[in-house]
Order: C-alpha cells, then sequence, then structure tokens
C-alpha cells in the first residue's frame, strides 16, 4: 500500500506505547505506575529492562524518568488506590493492572473509590485516573489470568470502560481516556497483541470519543455487534459471510460505558437481525444488554430474535484445545447470523 | 509422605532425591515448552532446597499451599510425576484435568492444595486451613510460599496478623529469591527484610540459607513444633535464586549481572547435598547416579505418559464450575 506522509501501520502494542509517549508529553501531569512497567527498579545499569510484561510502556522512563514512570512493589490495592488519590489532587495517573483478573485485589479502590467519590462529594471531586489492563482469553494460561469480565466494570456507574479492537483506535481511545475527567479503563485484548493489522496510525496525536461506536464494516442484512477481539472475529465472518452472498455490518463498540446505543439501533433497523459476539461470562454480560436495548428499543424492526454468542457459562480453562471452545469464534459467528437471517 | 522427625541417612537421600527430581522435572518441563505444548512455566530452578527441607518434615495430611512457581512445591509433597507433567501439557489425566495447568496444580490427596496465579492470594487461604485444623482439634500444620514480591501484598499482612492473633498452625515461607519478575528485592521490599516484618506481628521471623536443604530442615522443623503444639505461626525468609528467567525465555540478565548468577550459582543446593553426602560417607559417587537415574526414568515414564494421555473431552468445558446446579 502506499504510504501517505505521516502516516504508518504499527502494532496494537507501538500504538499504546506512542498513544502514552505523546499524552505525557502534552501533559506534565501524566504519570504511570504499575509492576515492572520500567523494570529493573531503580538500578542506574538496568534502566528499561523490562517495559511492562508487554512491552506496552518500554522506553518510556527514558524520556520521562523515574518520578513519573513508577515501578511500583505487588500490591494492587495500595498502587490502585495511590491512583485515586493522585487523581483527586492535580495528576492525571494511568495505572497498569497487569491482568483484569487482578482486580480482586483493589477492586475495593476501583469500585468503591475510583467510581463513587465524584457523586458521593456532589461532583466536586474529580478523579481522572486511567486505568489499563489485560484481558482476554487464548493463550494458555487458566482460569484467573485470562478473563474480561467488561460487565463489571460497566455495571458501576461511575466508571467508564473502552475496548479497543485494533491500532488505530486504541491510539486514540487512549489519548481520550487520559484527557477524560472521569476514570476510565482501557482493556487491552492480549491477542490483538500478537497479531497484524492492515491499519493506518497517524503520527501525531488525535482522540476518539469516548462512548462513540464504529462502524468497522458496512452492511445490510445483518449486524454483527464486536469489542475488542470479537469485532475482530465479526470482521472474519463478516468476510464469509459475504462469500455466501451475505452482507454483514460490522459494530465495533469501542465503548462500553458510557455505551453507543443509537449506533446499535441504527444498525439494526437497517438489517432487521443481530448477533451480538462477546468473549465475557454471558450472565449480566454486555450481549444481554445489547440486546435488551435492541428488544426494548428496536422490537418492531427485528424479523428475528436478538442473537448472542458469548462462551458458555464457566471458566476459562487451561488446556489448549478446550480453551479453543470458549472463545467465540468466526464458525460460530457465522453459524449465529445464518440462524437469525433464515 | 516424607514425615521424618530428624537429618538421618534416610532422610537426607530423601531430600537429595526430592531435589534432583525437582530439577529434572523443571528441565523436561522447559522442553515441553519449547516444543510448543505449553505456554510457558515459572522454572523453580535453583529454589529446590526450600520446599524440600520443610516436606521433609511434612505428612500427607499437613497441607501446602503455593504459587505460580509451585512445581517445587508439588514434587516436595509428593505430587504425583507423570500427573503433573500431563497437566502442564492439558491432559485429561492431569492432577487437575487439564483445567489449572502449571500455575494451579493441586492434589488434596497429597495435601497440596494448589498453585495460585494471582501473587499474594494463597495466604489468607493458608490462614484458614490452618484455622480449619485448630477448630478440628487436629495437629495438623499448613505451610504457605510465596515470592519476595508477594511480600508487599496486604494479604500477607493481613493473615499474619490473623494468624498470630489467632495461634494458628501456619508456616509463612517467603522464598526470596531476590527478583518479581524485573524488579529487585532490595527496590521493592522498605528496610531490606521481609523476615523482619515478623515482629510487628509477634511472631518469630527467621531468616534461613534456602540454597541448603538441610538449614531449611532445622528452621522449619523448630517452626512446625511450634505450630503443632499450638504456639503459632512463624515467618521464615529462605534466601534463594531463580536461575532461570521469570517464565518462559526471557533473559534475566535484562535486569541482573553474571557475577551475580555466577555467586548463587556456586553454592547451588544440589551440589551443595551432593558434596555434603560424598563427604559425610553417607553416599558414594555411584550412589548418587544411580539417584539420579532413577529421577531421569521417573521423568520419562511421566513424559510418556503425559504425551500418550488424550486431551480432555470437550464437554469438560462445562464441569467442576460448580457441586451441583440445577
Ligand atoms: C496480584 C498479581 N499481580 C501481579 C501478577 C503478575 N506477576 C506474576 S509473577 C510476578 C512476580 C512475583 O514475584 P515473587 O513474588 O517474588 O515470586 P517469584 O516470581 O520470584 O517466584 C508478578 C508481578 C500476578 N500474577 N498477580
Ligand atoms: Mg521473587
Amino acid at each position: 500500500m502506499v504510504q501517505t506522509q505521516g502516516v504508518r501501520q504499527l502494532s496494537y502494542i507501538q500504538a499504546v506505547n506512542e498513544a502514552l509517549r505523546l499524552e505525557m508529553r502534552r501533559d506534565s501531569t501524566v504519570i504511570i505506575m504499575g509492576e515492572d512497567i520500567a523494570g529493573g527498579g531503580e538500578r542506574d545499569d538496568f534502566q528499561d529492562a523490562w517495559g511492562g510484561p508487554m512491552r506496552l510502556t518500554k522506553g518510556l522512563v527514558g524520556e520521562f524518568g523515574r518520578e513519573r514512570i513508577r515501578d511500583t512493589p505487588i500490591a494492587e490495592s495500595g498502587f490502585m488506590g495511590a491512583g485515586v488519590g493522585a487523581a483527586a489532587t492535580g495528576l492525571r495517573p494511568i495505572v497498569d493492572l497487569m491482568y483484569v483478573g487482578f482486580l480482586g485485589v483493589c477492586g475495593d479502590q476501583i469500585l468503591n473509590n475510583a467510581s463513587k467519590i465524584h457523586y458521593m462529594f456532589g461532583g466536586k471531586v474529580n478523579v481522572p485516573l486511567t486505568i489499563m489492563t489485560g484481558t482476554g482469553a487464548g493463550t494458555n494460561s487458566a482460569a484467573q489470568h485470562s478473563e474480561t469480565v467488561y460487565s463489571v466494570f460497566t455495571h458501576y456507574p461511575g466508571l467508564k470502560v473502552v475496548v479497543p479492537s485494533n491500532p488505530y483506535n486504541v491510539k486514540g481511545l487512549y489519548a481520550a481516556a487520559i484527557r477524560d475527567d472521569d476514570p476510565v479503563i482501557i482493556c487491552n485484548n492480549r491477542q490483538l497483541m500478537g497479531v497484524r493489522f492492515d491499519v493506518d496510525v497517524p503520527e501525531g496525536d488525535y482522540t476518539i470519543p469516548i462512548g462513540k461506536a464504529d462502524i468497522a464494516r458496512e452492511g445490510t442484512d445483518v449486524t454483527l455487534v464486536g469489542m475488542s477481539y470479537t469485532t475482530r472475529v465479526c470482521l472474519q465472518a463478516a468476510q464469509e459471510l459475504e462469500a455466501l452472498g451475505y452482507s454483514a455490518e460490522v459494530v465495533d463498540l469501542l465503548s462500553l460505558s458510557p455505551m453507543d446505543d443509537e449506533a446499535i439501533l441504527e444498525s439494526v433497523r437497517k438489517t432487521r437481525k443481530i448477533v451480538i459476539v462477546d468473549e465475557d461470562y454471558p450472565r449480566c454480560s454486555i450481549a444481554s444488554d445489547v440486546a435488551a436495548l435492541v428488544a426494548e428499543q428496536a422490537f418492531d424492526y427485528l424479523d428475528a430474535p436478538p442473537k448472542r454468542v458469548n462462551p458458555p457459562h464457566t471458566l476459562v480453562p487451561y488446556s489448549m484445545p478446550l480453551e479453543a471452545l470458549f472463545v467465540p469464534t468466526k464458525e460460530q459467528v457465522v453459524a449465529a447470523a445464518l440462524e437469525v437471517m433464515q | 509422605m516424607a514425615g521424618y522427625t530428624e537429618l538421618t541417612k534416610e532422610s537426607v537421600l530423601w531430600m537429595y532425591e526430592t531435589m534432583v527430581t525437582i530439577r529434572r522435572f523443571e528441565e523436561q518441563a522447559r522442553r515441553e515448552a519449547d516444543a510448543g505444548k505449553l505456554r510457558g512455566i515459572h522454572s523453580s530452578i535453583g529454589q529446590e532446597a526450600v520446599p524440600t527441607g520443610i516436606c521433609a518434615l511434612l505428612r500427607d495430611d499437613d497441607y501446602v499451599l503455593g504459587t505460580h512457581r509451585s512445581h517445587h512445591h508439588c514434587i516436595a509433597k509428593g505430587v504425583n510425576l507423570k500427573e503433573m507433567m500431563a497437566e502442564l501439557l492439558g491432559k485429561a489425566t492431569g492432577t487437575n484435568k487439564g483445567k489449572g495447568g502449571t500455575m494451579h496444580i493441586a492434589d488434596i490427596r497429597k495435601g497440596m492444595l494448589g498453585a495460585n496465579g494471582v501473587v499474594g492470594s494463597n495466604i489468607p487461604v493458608a490462614t484458614g486451613v490452618a484455622l480449619s485444623a485448630k477448630v478440628r482439634g487436629t495437629d495438623q500444620v499448613s505451610v504457605v510460599f510465596f515470592g519476595d514480591g508477594a511480600s508487599s501484598q496486604g494479604s500477607l499482612h493481613e493473615s499474619m496478623n490473623l494468624a498470630s492473633i489467632w495461634k494458628l498452625p501456619v508456616l509463612f515461607v517467603c522464598e526470596n529469591n531476590r527478583y518479581a519478575e524485573s524488579t529487585p528485592f532490595e527496590y521493592s521490599v522498605a528496610g531490606g527484610s521481609v523476615a523482619n516484618r515478623a515482629a510487628g506481628y509477634a511472631m518469630p521471623g527467621v531468616v534461613v540459607d534456602g540454597q541448603s536443604a538441610l538449614e531449611m530442615f532445622e528452621v522449619a522443623k523448630e517452626a512446625i513444633a511450634r505450630a503443632r503444639a499450638g504456639e503459632g505461626p512463624t515467618l521464615i525468609e529462605a534466601q534463594t535464586y531463580r536461575y532461570m528467567g521469570h517464565m518462559g525465555a526471557d533473559d534475566p540478565l535484562g535486569y541482573r549481572t553474571q557475577e551475580e548468577e555466577d555467586y548463587y550459582e556456586g553454592r547451588d543446593c544440589i551440589k551443595r547435598m551432593e558434596e555434603h553426602l560424598l563427604d559425610s560417607g553417607l553416599a558414594t559417587e555411584s550412589d548418587l547416579k544411580a539417584i539420579d537415574e532413577k529421577a531421569l526414568a521417573a521423568i520419562a515414564e511421566a513424559t510418556k505418559f503425559a504425551d500418550e494421555s488424550p486431551f480432555p473431552d470437550p464437554s469438560e468445558l462445562t464441569t467442576d464450575v460448580y457441586v451441583s446446579y440445577p
């Protein structure tokens, strides 16, 4: 493809890294805390030894120093709470929660403080905290290191939740999240970090508004709703459906809270059929939420009941062949789409 | 079941064989990971003496709880090697039916109440296990292993306080291998000592050479006696070293020096035990060789078993979530 000036292809990891770098240059109140985000402790001989387990923060300590790029002890409750306090008093901290399962360790700080301070204090204190966390199954990491738990964060009023799906939108959503005055959780699916994208990323800084979905592919016969990794699955399914003679529209949610209800409704008014693809546990999930939305607000347009594609109500198994049955696949999405189009 | 009470020829040879078996197991596990049969392991090579010296004193009905890096805990507690290797490969015959994998191996029959992938997460659970022993009126003990990194988690501090006020039979065993991923212990632990934390919770805090199974045995013997006698918990800081990267193939020379690695490898727990056995006349070179060959044969058998075992049936995806769920 032709390279236009100022636009190139980056990996998901590179795009996150660039977004962090640009926001830190732009605003000196932005700091990052987390385990091994630089690495090596404070040893001069081993600066930037690690750069985060996924290398999302690689190289930042060299430019911004240890004052702003802070390796933490393993103490999620402590440093998440420190993020809340720092956010309430003039900083824009980014806290790296390595895997979302560790929400269990620092749930109090996120669910009782970050989400509630603004409201409980009568709107007089803001908590502009950004939490970035690794999500998703498919890496042979077993039940504690493979969750998404989107619906837990989304359930809590006071928290915003974004679910990027590619290097372009992750860069813009990071900038928006960091500049946002509310606490925002960015879910980084780990499978997206290992794949190639055919997506251009501008060099300069830009934001993608929180609360806006993206029509990742236009179509007329069926709406496929994806988020983060499942958007990729939906796009693959749409290709396959095209080969079968169907035109699928893919709505990439990008934000779960606030959610772009109107984009979903508009699409479904056009296609009259909807399949929601979500890798979270099925009960009380985003898929259920979207299904309820269209049932309530677009019932008259629907030619078939909304269809959810989630894993079964189970935990993430370690064994690779079993795990492959957990995350929604292209085949499942195609089958679901054919079912609603019957 | 080990259950030794003294350092005798038998117990020392058991410790030697256990450490050799752990090392050979880990070497094979690494090969399996390199071959793509599992994503990776947190290798315990270098740290064999820590659980070995302690588990030599434990009975099958005593409990051990571990971490993400727990193969050595499992082997020292007597978990079946074939079932462990099968678990690593995600097979139906594994200790956990392939559902848990390398970070979650558990075998309740052997008192191995599980490895745990969330750092610090098992410490309160182990405290509850000790509470159970106390309330049920048994003399069982609960031993929880955790890393230097984990010592920063609030879960340790809350648990030490609980265990101390209730005089629970638990051993808090910190395997201080000097790093949490790339973060050196000197950076993350204020005051430079984990053992010192014990004073704040009114329990003994002991530093021990974790590269010596014999010293581990002596320290554990006292702590276990205290626990069984109802005198409460002990915090043990075992100074040790992980020879490999944190997980998989990462290069530890990115955050530590060759000199440091050489120093710790020079104090290798297996080498020093060999010297002790030979010097004291407890074993000959050919005895040691026979033990190594026995370990290698056991690992080969375990690997064959794992390879030949089937993957779980697809229906297993949704079993074991609940005991009952109508
Ligand atoms: C609560 C939690 N935070 C972070 C991690 C990621 N993590 C896995 S192992 C590890 C380092 C643990 O260090 P240490 O406790 O010293 O144990 P070691 O790896 O040295 O055996 C980290 C940060 C985790 N698994 N759980
Ligand atoms: Mg450590």
